[in-house]
């Protein structure tokens, strides 16, 4: 494979929740099919629908970017949303400021960011009030 | 035991058709917090949700898990089950409860042994 990258790119639609986790569950099928072992796509993915999920139900949309080289996978969601005030607070198991109608989907656990430390190897977030979020999630394939 | 079987023994109704009959069931999982089933429930678990919307596909797929089942005689929407038929995810509907769900799954697992941790 020599130095090969490839590299995806994804539009988060924010309106439509039918089409919510469909970037994620695509970057697995590609993963599955480069053969990566099945722990690693399972890091993978979970750390990517949460950040997709979170875009959407946060942030209105935004744009997934994955690059997969021969030692990691980088997966970069890209939002215009509120930006998240207290990083700190927003990582805490629990806290969440999802309104009802979203709850009443099935998230607002608290869990996202939680579940994306939890799976991933490193996790940046850079983000601004009133700009947006970039959550930036590193997947290592080799120890 | 496959959820083929599962689900003719427990009278449980089979919203998806063929699709992944021959799943392995080692558990029973229940839970209506996406993000926490993501990370807690086991794979090869059955997940007890009352939620319906697309989404617990994309929970299951991500879990590992081996069946959805949805209690309470709760209407299942047609696009979530065009989309487990898609991704392989049965889908159980019936009249139970969770809890009569959970205490009927575990004499039936723990009978044949499918279930280590009971
Ligand atoms: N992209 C984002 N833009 C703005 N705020 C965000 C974003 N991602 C997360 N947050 C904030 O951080 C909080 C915690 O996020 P987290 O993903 O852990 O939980 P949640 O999305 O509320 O619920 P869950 O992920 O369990 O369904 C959110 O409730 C929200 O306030
Ligand atoms: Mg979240």
């Amino acid at each position: 494979m020599g130095d090969n990258v490839i590299k995806l790119d994804y539009v988060i639609p924010g309106d439509d929740f039918s089409v919510a986790g469909e970037a994620s569950s695509n970057v697995k099928k590609v993963l599955n099919q480069l053969g990566i072992p099945p722990f690693i796509v399972k890091k993978a993915t979970i750390s990517m629908y949460e950040a997709e999920i979170n875009s959407v139900i946060h942030a209105g949309g935004g744009n997934a970017h994955v690059e997969i080289d021969n030692e990691k996978i980088v997966v970069e969601i890209t939002d215009q949303g509120p930006g998240i005030p207290d990083i700190e607070l927003a990582m805490q198991e629990g806290y969440s400021t999802a309104p009802d109608e979203i709850r009443e989907l099935g998230f607002g656990a608290g869990m996202g960011l939680p579940n994306i430390k939890r799976y991933s190897d490193e996790l940046e977030i850079n983000t601004e009030v009133g700009k947006g979020t970039t959550v930036r999630i590193t997947i290592r394939l080799k120890a | 035991m496959k959820v083929a079987e599962f689900a003719s023994k427990l009278n449980m109704r089979i919203l998806t058709g063929e699709t992944g009959l021959d799943r392995e069931i080692r558990g029973v999982y229940t839970c209506d917090l996406l993000s926490w089933v993501i990370s807690h429930a086991r794979k090869d678990d059955a997940w007890i949700t009352v939620h319906t919307n697309l989404n617990i596909v994309a929970v299951a797929l991500l879990a590992e898990i081996s069946c959805i089942i949805i209690p309470e005689d709760i209407s299942v929407e047609e696009a979530t089950l065009k989309r487990a038929c898609q991704e392989g995810i049965p889908i159980l509907s019936t009249g139970m409860n969770a809890f009569e769900i959970c205490c009927r799954a575990g004499e039936l697992l723990k009978s044949t042994g499918s279930n280590l941790a009971l």
